[in-house]
């Protein structure tokens, strides 16, 4: 565990991700304390129904992510389809639609590498299932930071090469089944109001 | 509480930030080209790309080459400011703009439509052949502006890749286009070359959002995903310059995902359409 108190946690997830996070979000309190980030892989030509899928399921806010929207805990901010979407170091979000990265906009690695410029050592990051390699470097990025990195495990993700591959570049990454990592999330509401 | 400024104090930047902010000042005192207030995530991306593509260890390094290399400046601009767009991108868009915009627009007996950070000139084609389409072209004049002029020279020449020209096809098609693509390009060397007519009432030129004036009243600005590349404070000049070219009740439109809703200049301008990003300045009279 790190260290220092995280203040935000980006997620990333591709193939099988609305089953994983099905398991991790929805037991988060609407005021949890720490705001989230999450790209999952989309096709671009859809508008995307996954916010509001996941605010039926969440007490946690959730909300597409809009250019410049300010950062507020207790909200999960989901990228839209056909952008990336970034961290600014002044506290708000940015889109960008700048070329795909890993043939995905958005991609988690431009997630990661900008949260992990933003917060240092106060970001935690996920990698859950995915049939690529985004998020790897992304996660190194994380933990080059200070920050707290996190791999679901490969074995019981229902596509293994993503949370692998992040494993592969980021070996220290804290490997953990789906309900441990929703527990872990918990338990950071409660490490802030210490 | 959870803002990144709480756990990164000035006093914290690293070597690296210190460097980025140092290449862009120098961009802007040697060349005038001013991208210190661009979002910094994401130009943090591009210069990442630039400094490997141009074999420096650093961005000092790169600072170097490009303070003394005058030769470096367009390719590195094009890092800076490159644009991957599509004609008739979002197509919605386009369509939310014949059926319910254009309506309003053939009430005026001339009209100026200002195509801001057109870029390679995907989105300036788009409106044209809409126009022409809405039987309006002849009685509009279009501005492109853009800072980068690699790009203009590209909207000016108007030859895109073959391979995109489906993609384009479908898009039209899906934005209500009343003709077929193909009647505006001719196919020669890979390449999909418009119609030269399609310029005929289009002035290029170079215009800088972040330090230029305003320079006509227009009744529409279409400006996409441009203004996500700006910080806050950037994206408020800009917005008020907008304010300040439109015509009474003229019309702006944005990207998917951009709004003015966070901006200072919010109270200026009513939903149009709200879920295309079309804007109404408001009548303040």
């Amino acid at each position: 565990m790190s260290a220092s108190t995280l203040q935000a946690v980006a997620i990333g997830a591709s193939a099988g991700a609305l089953d994983a996070l099905s398991v991790i979000l929805p037991p988060l309190p609407a005021d949890f304390r720490l705001p989230l980030f999450l790209v999952v892989h989309l096709p671009p030509d859809k508008e995307s129904l996954l916010t509001d899928i996941l605010a039926a399921k969440c007490r946690l806010r959730v909300r597409e992510a809009e250019d410049k929207i300010p950062i507020e805990g207790g909200t999960l901010y989901v990228a839209p389809p056909n952008y990336h979407m970034l961290v600014e170091s002044d506290g708000c979000l940015s889109l960008s639609s700048d070329e795909e990265v890993h043939f995905s906009r958005p991609s988690i690695d431009v997630l990661f590498e900008s949260a992990a410029d933003a917060y240092g050592e106060a970001l935690g990051g996920i990698v859950l299932t995915g049939a690529n390699e985004d998020g790897a470097a992304g996660l190194r990025a994380i933990a080059a930071a200070g920050g707290t990195a996190v791999v679901q495990q490969p074995a019981l993700a229902m596509a293994a090469a993503m949370p692998q591959a992040a494993l592969n570049a980021c070996p220290s990454a804290r490997v953990l089944g789906l309900e441990a990592i929703g527990a872990w999330l918990q338990s950071l509401h409660q490490e802030g109001s210490s | 509480m959870g803002s990144p400024v709480d756990s990164r104090p000035s006093m914290d930047k690293s070597t690296e930030d210190i460097e980025l902010e140092l290449l862009l000042d120098a961009i802007y005192r040697k060349y005038s080209y001013d991208f210190r207030h661009y979002a910094m995530a994401s130009i943090r991306r591009r210069l990442k790309q630039a400094r490997e593509r141009f074999g420096c260890a650093t961005y000092s390094a790169l600072q170097d080459r490009v303070l003394h290399d005058e030769a470096v400046l367009p390719s590195l601009l094009s890092y800076l400011t490159v644009q991957v767009s599509e004609m008739f991108r979002d197509p919605s868009y386009f369509r939310a703009l014949r059926e319910e915009v254009i309506p309003h627009l053939r009430t005026y007996p001339s009209l100026k439509v200002w195509v801001a950070g057109c870029s390679s000139g995907e989105e300036l084609y788009s409106l044209v052949i809409l126009f022409r389409e809405e039987q309006l072209e002849n009685r509009t004049l279009f501005y492109a502006t853009d800072i980068n002029p690699d790009a203009l020279a590209k909207a000016e020449a108007g030859v895109y890749e073959l391979s995109r020209i489906p993609l384009f096809t479908e898009n039209h098609r899906k934005a209500g286009g009343k003709s077929s693509l193909s009647d505006y390009y001719t196919a020669a060397y890979g390449g999909a070359v418009f119609d030269k007519s399609l310029r005929e009432r289009v002035v290029f030129s170079d215009h800088s959002l972040v330090s230029d004036a305003a320079f006509a009243e227009m009744q529409l600005i279409s400006c996409r995903n441009v203004l996500i590349y700006f910080v806050r404070d950037m994206q408020d000049r800009a917005f008020g310059l907008f304010k300040e070219s439109l015509g009474p009740k003229g019309f702006l439109g944005l990207g998917a995902k951009e709004t003015v809703r966070f901006s200072q200049h919010a109270n200026a301008f009513t939903d149009f359409n709200r879920s295309e990003r079309i804007y109404r300045k408001r009548d303040l009279q």
